[in-house]
């Protein structure tokens, strides 16, 4: 285990949150908000001050599948295939961004931790459909052509 | 701080003269869909605007009702995304569509100032310009109770909502009734629950009520995790503080004094929304103890949802709230006896509680003269798909699917033809041309083999393949599955499995039986109610579209051409030069030929990867 690791903040979204069971999801959206995963570290970590197994949070973090255990990219780009995106042609969105990113379905996240590319089941915005959202904001009526134009913009964020 | 009945009543009517003072009202669309087509830039740009011109102008309702100003407000959805940033104008009702930066100062100079319309920005329909909102076909049809505030009123403000008769429903039920009567009253009205099951709210709230425990808790379903519904983030983003006064009333008959919001992750809008709301209302002394010295304490927490779609079942949800893994249980004890901290607990949807107000206010008599005597009530619809007029509706129960379809949603797109409807997400079934005279209410659809669900419509075209729809669905619930029962876990893999098989044209003779049996198995076995109608769209669009399948299984084809796999390039002997361009282009040496005579492809090699379509310099080779 890395010795160095700072629990300061992972304490300051505690102290505000409060050190119960029941706000175990709320510590680890604060934490995953953060430092966009959940490092393993803060496992025993929690466990310890809140007085639960290990076991317990690591069975509520990987059932969730907003939560991530390993790194994410600066931009997160989630690509909606909901019902009315997906017969809207959102696949092909999908498959411009893997293609000119070098991401697959096993690898989502860039070497350089640059962007990171998931899929959604539904961002409730059905009438824009197709729609990708990029850190939460959310780009509407897209096309394969303006999301590559999109990703020549957040390169050069980066 | 409101301390007393008289307090709010005060409040009440400062702000509704406030609001009256304000001779024009800007009313900018700040739901997701129009904030993400740029609305807050344009909301900004007018503020600033009217600064630089010396237009008074206010973005909050003044304390003191002073001379006239312009209201700026950030408005509810009002349902029609596809036409945004929407801008609403009144007094005059005039509604303008695809508003840009650049249309700002012509807003400003010409309506504002002069009180002319922007016939440009008006929404068109052919010649015909529809100058105001209500004459617009989309929303003509429409009966706008639950929505009423979306898109009319700031979506921001404490205070706009006080201006439009905000919390009187809560006072009346604090003040003038009894718990029995808030419960008779919902009963009576015969509310059912909006997130999809109906069942009558009223009967819960009362189960709860003669629960003997002394902590009990009020929760509020946000978990809209239905693809293509989006009828709730409406509700929290655009009148956040009317679901709000639905939760407090309930609390109140019920007997508890916490309440629990469970919201979708995907939503940050509305959670931010609902925080703003839930601060604005603790501030004015309308949650925290002791509301309006009557002795009834209610305080409200949200909790964010981590994107696990099966946390909309009820006791999937609550042990998401407890912050465990989100996974139902078997029951009995039900929610009512033993629900959030094994407490007696009322859970209804987002929906349901909007409702509240309105039939507090308005009696039980008086919603029961809208939609059928089963049903009554409106339901809002997210209508989406392959449809002219996408967005947000909310019609009386019992509208029929043609009207809804037709009249409101003003028909299919490019002129396509209707083929069917899916309703109630994955956990739905599939409407026909033979059900378009169909009533959409509760039991009407159960009969047809369908069900509102949460109320997402997703319209689809004859070019739809519908077996690819039924194993989409499929795909989605395994996906969601959260594994703990074998029939959902095991039972779905299998039919997915089956349905990938046959849109791969690699099905065999028996799978049509197989999948109807493995589907009558999951939803007699299964523990929740996902698992339970996981199935559905399978056998609905089998009942419906049986002939699709079997085309796709005996003759490996797929009659919209959906299917990548079932796809067949052929080459138009008439057409072909033998050029040999195609065999170079193919990546698996499928085409053959002599040159300068046609060529043909062998089926068996070709992988469908159009490359030889592309190389084809005389337009030989088609799909």
């Amino acid at each position: 285990m890395n010795k160095t690791f700072d629990f300061t903040i992972v304490d300051h979204i505690m102290n505000e949150l409060g050190c119960k069971p029941s706000a175990i999801i709320a510590i680890l959206q604060g934490i995953q908000e953060h430092y966009r995963y959940l490092p393993r570290e803060v496992f025993p970590y929690l466990s310890k001050k809140i007085g639960i197994s290990e076991a317990r949070i690591y069975s509520t973090a990987t059932f969730y599948e907003n939560f991530s255990l390993k790194p994410k990219g600066k931009f997160v780009i989630k690509i909606c295939d909901g019902t009315a995106c997906h017969v809207r042609k959102s696949i092909p969105i999908l498959e411009r961004l893997r293609k000119d990113l070098g991401l697959s379905e096993n690898k989502i996240t860039t070497d350089d931790l640059g962007f990171t590319v998931e899929t959604v089941s539904c961002l409730g915005a059905c009438g824009l459909a197709p729609v990708i959202t990029v850190n939460d904001k959310v780009y509407p009526a897209m096309t394969p052509e303006k999301t590559s134009e999109l990703l020549r913009d957040l390169k050069e964020e980066l | 701080m409101l301390k007393t009945r008289e307090d709010l009543q005060k409040i009440r009517s400062k702000y509704a003269s406030s609001l009256k003072a304000q001779t024009t009202k800007i009313l900018v669309c700040a739901g997701t869909g129009c904030v993400s087509s740029g609305a807050f830039e344009i909301y900004n740009r007018l503020t600033e605007l009217m600064q630089e011109r010396d237009i008074p102008s206010s973005v909050e309702l003044a304390d003191e009702p002073h001379d006239e100003t312009v209201g700026m407000k950030k408005s509810g959805c009002h349902g029609f995304c596809e036409m945004g940033p929407l801008l609403r104008i009144d007094p005059q009702g005039w509604l303008y569509t695809k508003v840009q930066l650049s249309d700002c100062e012509e807003i400003i100079e010409k309506t504002i100032r002069n009180g002319e319309h922007i016939k440009r920005l008006a929404y068109q329909k052919g010649n015909a310009v529809c100058k105001k909102q209500d004459e617009i076909p989309f929303y003509k049809k429409q009966t706008r109770l639950v929505l009423d505030h979306c898109g009319h009123i700031d979506a921001t403000s404490i205070k706009e909502y006080f201006a439009n008769d905000g919390y009187t429903a809560l006072e009346k039920a604090l003040f003038d009734m009894t718990a029995d009567e808030i419960i008779n009253e919902i009963t009576e009205a015969n509310l059912r629950g909006r997130g999809g099951g109906g069942f009558p709210a009223g009967r819960k709230w009362a189960q709860v009520n003669r629960q003997k425990q002394a902590q009990k808790y009020v929760v509020c379903n946000g978990d809209e995790g239905d693809p293509g519904a989006f009828m709730d983030r409406s509700i929290m983003e655009g009148d956040p503080h009317r679901m709000l006064e639905g939760m407090m009333i309930a609390g109140l008959a019920c007997g508890a004094s916490e309440g629990y919001i469970y919201v979708r992750a995907e939503y940050p809008m509305a959670v931010s929304r609902l925080k703003m709301a839930i601060e604005q209302a603790t501030e004015h002394g309308l949650l925290g103890n002791n509301i309006l010295g009557t002795g009834f304490s209610f305080h409200i927490h949200i909790n964010r949802g981590a994107g696990a779609f099966v946390c909309g079942e009820g006791s999937a949800l609550t042990a998401s709230i407890e912050g465990k893994r989100g996974m139902p249980r078997v029951k009995p004890p039900r929610t009512v006896e033993q629900g959030l901290f094994d407490k007696p607990t009322v859970l209804n949807n987002v929906e349901t509680y909007a409702n509240v107000p309105l039939i507090i206010l308005n009696s039980a008599k008086w919603y029961k003269t809208i939609g059928p005597e089963n049903s009554p009530g409106t339901k809002a619809f997210a209508l989406t798909g392959n449809i002219e007029n996408t967005g947000l509706i909310e019609v009386p129960m019992g509208t029929t699917l043609k009207e809804v379809i037709f009249d409101v949603g003003g028909g299919m797109r490019d002129g396509k033809e209707f083929k069917a409807v899916q309703i109630g997400g994955p956990s739905g079934g599939c409407l026909t041309k033979e059900h378009l005279d169909l009533p959409l209410d509760f039991d009407s659809l159960k009969k047809a083999g369908a069900m509102i669900g949460s109320g997402g419509l997703v319209v689809m075209d004859e070019n739809t393949c519908m077996v690819e729809v039924a194993r989409f669905f499929m795909n989605f619930t395994q996906n969601e599955s959260c594994g703990k029962c074998v029939p959902c876990r095991e039972g779905t893999k299998r039919m997915l499995a089956i349905l990938e098989r046959i849109v791969e044209g690699k099905g065999e003779a028996g799978d049509i039986d197989l999948l109807l049996e493995l589907a009558d198995t999951i939803s007699a076995t299964a523990l929740c109610g996902l698992g339970k109608s996981a199935a559905y769209p399978v056998v609905s669009t089998i009942k419906h579209f049986r002939e699709e399948y079997e085309v796709h299984i005996f003759d490996k084809h797929c009659p919209t051409g959906n299917c990548q796999k079932l796809k067949m390039i052929t080459i138009d002997p008439a057409l072909c030069k033998g050029c040999t361009k195609c065999t170079k282009s193919c990546p698996v040496n499928a085409i053959s030929g002599k040159v300068k005579e046609p060529f043909t492809i062998d089926q068996t090699k070709c992988i469908k990867c159009g490359a030889c379509i592309t190389a084809c310099p005389f337009n030989a080779i088609k799909e």
